[in-house]
């Protein structure tokens, strides 16, 4: 019996084990507190609060997505429920003057996106797949719909605001000032992502991975797939509605854009882009897409274009997404092959860049014509100025397509060639992972 | 009464007979492949901004023909291309393939027309009423479309009941991996079907786009919509997808052309809180919750009938 136990349960973790998992937080404590000191400009700040949000945002939707293999059009929902009924518990606070401090609020958020979770996912879990898909985005829709109608809840177009200083005070802080707001969202952060960390580590965790990955068999050991899947998505919409709640305090507003499918989709694209593989994917994810979407929105018109076009690209190439791709080269760099790829991902990298670099002549130089033909033919894209009337820019950028494609296709199968030579080098020194 | 009833029940066949178009097409896609075409609602506008250029240099007839088959190439291109390279990574990632494609199709709709509507008119030869029903003229022109519905229905029917491709598409919307095994060129299958029920969805456009409004934003207000026939009608199954494109037709119509609410129909009556706290609630139109409708129906349907009207197969 003792056997059996100690074959199957893990070994008790031993202490510098314990002391390198419980570090990595403390350490991320840590820089979250220090951030602010290295960054302290206005701009920094928005956009960590940005990131920050969008985190906790993006891991919840992780927990359909990543864990259960719930494919969700409508997570917004839960997101601007959150947002709303903040905003109104601010106000209703604030006129009954309650002794309710701001950086508790977003629990109400979050427990609001729970209850909207659980009302609307009890029909939505009862098929998975494509049909779960396809049913979340008729309830986003049918919510998004009832959101312009229902005008005294959601403020119709202009939305509802609040002010969120006059709360009840604790310390002083009135949160008044960005870098307070920061702290508060930094705090709520680390929580939600400890808290959704420690659900993957659960019971229930483990049965979310079984019914994405073998729903039939969960059904033969005895659990319900529809029931797990149905907690699945009361959690993802709990930290879904602590999301919006914390962005709705950053702006001070609830509108009903918060609830539409822009922004369903554009977590669907911060959890995809960033890997759904693994638990830390939809963090670089939510990073990688906020800082992505602020740059390029300052380089260029046609950004959400790029946006899409990028995502198109990490479906069809790297399902993994960046992160399950840093991941492949982990046996590589643990059996010491990674030298021998390295010079074929130079050799690839140049005509990729040529071929991208040709692309974005050619998309600039095309909405130059179709958007503003009237306009000086200077123009000036990714810091870059060239005239988009003269034939020699078609020249290059034609040239660079077809080169860059010719070239790219010849190398990318090089790369390939490498790269199993040294996976197989790394196999055979006994690294697999 | 009368006329409302026989004009609203004319163009919700009309709407619906429109949704079938596209939801035949993006049915059968999704039985042969498993992929539910995200991008399909783009297409019909693809089809309706093709067609919208093509009648601007050519005339509308043209239009009619080149711009369907322009799309449906675009599409077998993407199936060709985009979709069976994407395959291999899994369901997930081709319906999350379509759905940048859509997402990047619209950025490329609205950097080549602009974001506001163009002026894609009626044919002149169809602008007239084509007949009068109490006081109220309907146009030949909804005439035309609905007859072009019909007309390509019927030819749906007869191709898919009768030709030997029709046999094979049929066999596969039931047991996709048996035609498989039976050794047709699947590849070429899925290209074809792709390409076809595309070029449908396109169609749809072209005819639609001069009634209703060519704009960047169509697709992004029908697909959903769209999404919705097809689990109401359950997934996989051509004649719930009429059924349900029917009664999402008529529902909506309908809707549309009810001006109640709860307000006029308690009048005095009502209780004095509903002024209040149910004010939303309480005066709103049912003509106001028309573009809700199709959603309703949808959690309805999934609450007594998960399966969809139709359908049979479990994803």
């Amino acid at each position: 019996m003792s056997e059996l136990t100690s074959s199957v349960a893990p070994p008790y973790p031993a202490l510098s084990e314990k002391l390198k998992f419980y570090g990595i937080w403390i350490v991320t404590a840590l820089i979250l507190l220090a951030l602010p000191k290295v960054f302290s400009s206005g701009g920094a700040l928005t956009t960590f609060s940005l990131i920050g949000i969008s985190i906790i945002f993006s891991l919840s939707y992780n927990i359909l997505l990543g864990q259960t293999g719930l494919l969700s059009f409508g997570h917004a929902v839960y997101y601007g429920l959150g947002g709303f009924l903040v905003i109104h518990a601010i106000n209703m606070i604030s006129a009954n003057k309650l002794p309710i401090p701001l950086p508790l609020v977003p629990l109400i958020g979050g427990l609001a996106g729970l209850f909207f979770a659980a009302l609307l996912g009890w029909v939505s879990t009862q098929r998975s797949g494509t049909a779960f898909a396809m049913i979340s985005l008729g309830v986003a829709e049918l919510i998004a719909s009832s959101a312009l109608i229902l005008r005294t809840f959601f403020g119709g177009e202009a939305g509802i605001s609040a002010n969120r200083t006059k709360l009840f005070r604790v310390f002083d802080w009135n949160f008044g000032p960005q870098i307070q707001i920061y702290y508060l969202i930094a705090a709520w952060t680390l929580l939600a992502v400890i808290a959704m960390y420690a659900l993957t580590r659960t019971p229930l965790g483990r049965m979310c991975n079984a019914v994405r990955d073998n729903p039939e068999r969960v059904q033969f050991v005895g659990y319900d797939p529809h029931v797990v899947r149905y907690l699945a998505f009361c959690f993802a919409g709990f930290f879904a509605g602590i999301a919006g709640a914390l962005a709705a305090i950053n702006f001070e507003i609830a509108n009903s854009a918060y609830l539409g499918a822009l922004q369903s989709g554009t977590v669907l694209f911060s959890t995809y882009i960033g890997g759904i593989g693994y638990f830390i994917g939809p963090i670089v994810g939510a990073i990688f897409v906020t800082v992505l979407s602020l740059t390029l929105s300052d380089l260029t018109s046609v950004w959400q274009l790029y946006f899409g076009l990028f995502f198109i690209a990490v479906v069809t190439f790297a399902p993994g997404g960046l992160t399950g791709l840093l991941m492949m080269h982990r046996p590589l760099l643990k059996g010491g092959t990674l030298g021998k790829v390295l010079p074929s991902y130079l050799m690839a990298l140049v005509p990729t860049l040529a071929l991208v670099a040709g692309l974005v002549l050619a998309i600039e130089t095309i909405i130059h014509h179709t958007v503003n033909p009237g306009d000086d033919p200077n123009i000036k894209a990714f810091g870059m100025n060239f005239n988009a009337s003269s034939p020699i820019t078609w020249i290059i950028a034609l040239f660079l397509i077809v080169a860059g494609f010719v070239a790219a296709r010849l190398t990318w199968r090089r790369l390939a060639q490498a790269w199993d030579d040294a996976l197989s080098a790394a196999h055979e020194r006994g690294y697999h992972a | 009464m009368l006329e409302l009833i026989v004009i609203s029940t004319l163009n919700g066949v009309l709407f619906g007979m429109l949704l079938f178009l596209m939801a035949s097409g993006l049915t059968v896609i999704f039985s042969m492949l498993g992929v539910l075409n995200f991008a399909h609602a783009s297409f019909y506008m693809l089809g309706a901004f093709f067609g919208f250029q093509i009648s601007r240099w050519f005339g509308f007839w043209p239009a009619l023909l080149f711009a369907p088959l322009l799309a449906g190439a675009l599409g077998a291109a993407v199936e060709r291309f985009g979709l069976r390279r994407v395959h291999r990574n899994g369901h997930v990632a081709e319906l999350l393939f379509t759905f940048g494609l859509a997402f990047a199709i619209e950025e490329i709709v609205q950097i080549i027309w602009g974001k506001s509507p163009v002026d894609f008119r009626i044919p002149p030869v169809l602008d007239f009423p084509a007949f009068t029903i109490f006081s109220t003229n309907y146009p030949a022109y909804k005439m035309f479309m609905l007859l072009v519905s019909i007309a390509i229905f019927v030819g749906l029917l007869l191709v898919l009941k009768k030709s030997r491709v029709g046999l094979i598409v049929q066999a596969a919307l039931t047991h996709p991996h048996m035609v498989g095994h039976l050794g047709h060129n699947v590849g070429r299958i899925f290209m074809l079907v792709f390409g076809v029920g595309t070029a449908l969805a396109a169609v749809a456009g072209v005819i639609a786009g001069p009634a209703l409004v060519t704009q960047s934003n169509m697709a992004a207000l029908l697909g959903p919509i769209l999404f919705v026939v097809v689990v109401v009608g359950g997934l996989g199954s051509l004649p719930g997808a009429f059924i349900a494109s029917l009664l999402i037709g008529l529902v909506q119509t309908f809707a549309v052309s009810m001006n109640g609410s709860l307000e006029g129909a308690f009048g005095p009556l009502g209780p004095a809180y509903a002024q209040s706290w149910l004010a939303d609630i309480w005066s709103v139109t049912v003509a106001q919750i028309a573009p809700i409708m199709p959603y309703v129906l949808l959690v309805l349907i999934l609450i007594f009938r998960p399966m969809g009207l139709l359908g049979t197969r479990e994803t």
